[in-house]
């Protein structure tokens, strides 16, 4: 079984963020910049299906600018085998993404394809599932748990009311939920060592897939601020101003 | 053109937030129709008929639409768009998992988790776990919306009388089989509609404790939330975790117990009309949010918490 799994370069989950004020989008100059956390489960996942003798080829995508290549070298040091950066600037929305994703796995022919279930810089959650749309695959979305059996995969997911269990036929796409397990740290040696493993360069261009944004974003504004609130000194004040000032209890 | 809701139930009822994206629908146009796709789910079908937002209902029912499997459901919504300008769910997981797939089946960009309609093609949603609101414009044909079901009021109920017309079931997708589902039964109110929630963090420290948050919430007739690293830990089961990956709550009273206030569990609730913060650490980021919070060790001060509410003679429910 080979996996590919894709993985998108965000602002770090710790970083606070400004807008600018110009309007135009969010502060990145200077800004730490990580993968996204649920792409890191994904690869966790990947590989730790190939440790248990159930898969032969872990390989690590990312679609986006130059810097983005990080995200795959650090996929590459938590054990996938090798990567592939599709080269592209500008802003990508996820169907793009899902259509590059498609031309990718065409080439590569994966039995799954994993990635994490949102991504949260722009807070989407499409790619994963428009990707199994494309491919007409079965998608296993916002995945805590994933058992694989021959060539089928029982999959828990996490659903509004509780907890959901599905069965899907390889080839298929799942999206990974932050509870699915806990990424590993890449060692230092291991680091070194994926300095030398493989990444391919495709440029976008070169796919024939039509990448041009069809949403404008107008503007990006500050949500409205919450004004300030006071500290209490005990409880019985605390709930004689939820009952008679805030009138909520 | 008229817009096409699609409606989230149980085969039995509808589901509540579906009320909910029935408002932001008819905020795009006043001409809504509505899909329900299920098993034996004409009663549900029927109540839908009686919003009276909605002016006509699309029935398809099949055993296959039973347990709500995007890909079954995907196709079928497909298959009506052609008469539709927008095609409109909830932004909750039975949204997220559908729409998109819809929307790459039509080649369209989808517009995820809206808060706010401001014309047909352009509407405002939050990025960056709500620490920014976008406002976007769509020059696709047809949009594809999910909606932030706290961000829009629930549309009136009953009223509407709205004629039901069937429509043939799709082919079943064989690869995709539903196992299970474990819901969680309770008598509480649900957390995405609660008027009061109450909620845990790390801080608890065990799942027993949580007990004396079940307690105060018993007492206000309150939902139960956590916090991620409360769910992580084990404390407490995923289905109460609030925040950018959990679920997105609005109540009149938002109590955080024990919870320092991570991005990501900000961007659940900070909308909260009124806000609570109890913590031991007077530096944690929740109290940034608080309209009133308390600097104390939660063991000592739930309990106290506990006895001023049973002197007042009266609670809100």
């Amino acid at each position: 079984m080979k996996i590919l799994v894709a993985v998108k370069r965000v602002i770090d989950y710790n970083v606070q963020i400004r807008v600018k004020e110009d309007g135009t989008g969010v502060v990145t100059d200077n800004v730490k910049m990580s993968t996204n956390p649920p792409d890191d489960n994904a690869i966790e996942e990947a590989v730790k299906i190939k440790e248990a003798g159930k898969a032969s080829e872990v390989v690590a995508v990312t679609v986006g600018e130059e810097k983005a290549q990080e995200t795959v070298r650090k996929a590459l040091a938590v054990g996938a085998d090798r990567g592939i950066h599709v080269k592209v600037d500008g802003i990508l929305e996820p169907l793009a993404v899902s259509k590059i994703l498609q031309k990718i796995v065409d080439k590569e022919k994966p039995d799954l394809v994993f990635m994490g279930k949102q991504a949260i810089d722009d807070d989407c959650n499409q790619t994963g599932q428009m990707l199994s749309a494309l491919l007409n695959w079965p998608q296993a979305t916002f995945a805590s748990k994933i058992d694989v059996k021959d060539n089928k995969l029982e999959v828990t997911r996490e659903i509004d009311e509780g907890l959901e269990t599905i069965e899907i036929n390889v080839p298929a796409i799942v999206t990974c939920d932050l509870r699915l397990n806990e990424p590993r740290y890449a060692s230092l040696p291991n680091i070194m060592k994926a300095k030398k493993k493989p990444i391919e360069e495709i440029a976008a261009s070169d796919l024939g897939v039509d990448v041009s944004p069809r949403l404008e974003q107008l503007k990006v504004e500050e949500p409205p601020k919450r004004k300030a609130g006071i500290k209490v000194a005990n409880v019985a004040e605390l709930v004689q101003k939820l009952k008679n000032e805030a009138k909520v209890i | 053109m008229a817009v096409l809701l699609i409606a989230e139930h149980n085969n039995k009822e509808l589901r509540p937030f579906t009320l909910n994206a029935a408002t932001a629908a008819s905020q795009i146009d006043s001409d809504v129709h509505a899909v329900i796709i299920g098993q034996n789910s004409a009663d549900a079908a029927k109540q839908l008929s009686e919003l009276p937002v909605v002016k006509k209902v699309l029935s398809v029912e099949g055993a296959h639409y039973e347990n709500f499997t995007a890909e079954n459901f995907a196709p079928v919504v497909v298959k009506l768009a052609e008469n539709y300008s927008h095609i409109i769910c909830s932004a909750n997981t039975f949204g997220k998992n559908l729409m998109p797939r819809i929307a790459a089946h039509l080649d369209t960009s989808q517009i995820s988790d809206i808060i706010k309609v401001i014309s047909s093609d352009t509407f405002v949603r939050p990025i960056y776990a709500g620490n920014a609101f976008a406002t976007v414009k769509s020059n696709d044909a047809k949009k594809c919306v999910t909606i932030r079901p706290t961000s829009f009021d629930p549309c009136e109920s009953s009223g509407g009388s709205a004629p039901i017309e069937k429509i043939d079931a799709g082919e079943e997708f064989s690869n995709t089989k539903f196992v299970k589902r474990e819901e969680i039964k309770s008598d509480r109110p649900e957390l995405g509609t609660a008027r009061i929630v109450v909620s845990g963090g790390r801080g608890m420290q065990s799942g027993d404790n949580f007990k004396l948050i079940t307690e105060i919430a018993d007492k206000l007739g309150a939902a139960i939330g956590a916090s991620r690293a409360a769910v992580d830990a084990g404390y407490i089961s995923n289905d109460h975790q609030v925040g950018q990956t959990g679920k997105v709550v609005v109540p009149d009273l938002y109590i955080a117990v024990g919870i320092s206030g991570a991005i990501q569990h900000l961007a659940g609730m900070k909308e909260s009309k009124v806000i609570v913060a109890i913590n031991k650490d007077g530096e944690a980021p929740i109290f940034s949010v608080a309209d009133y919070g308390l600097e104390a060790d939660l063991f000592e001060a739930l309990p106290q918490f506990m006895e001023e509410l049973n002197k007042l003679n009266t609670i809100q429910k």
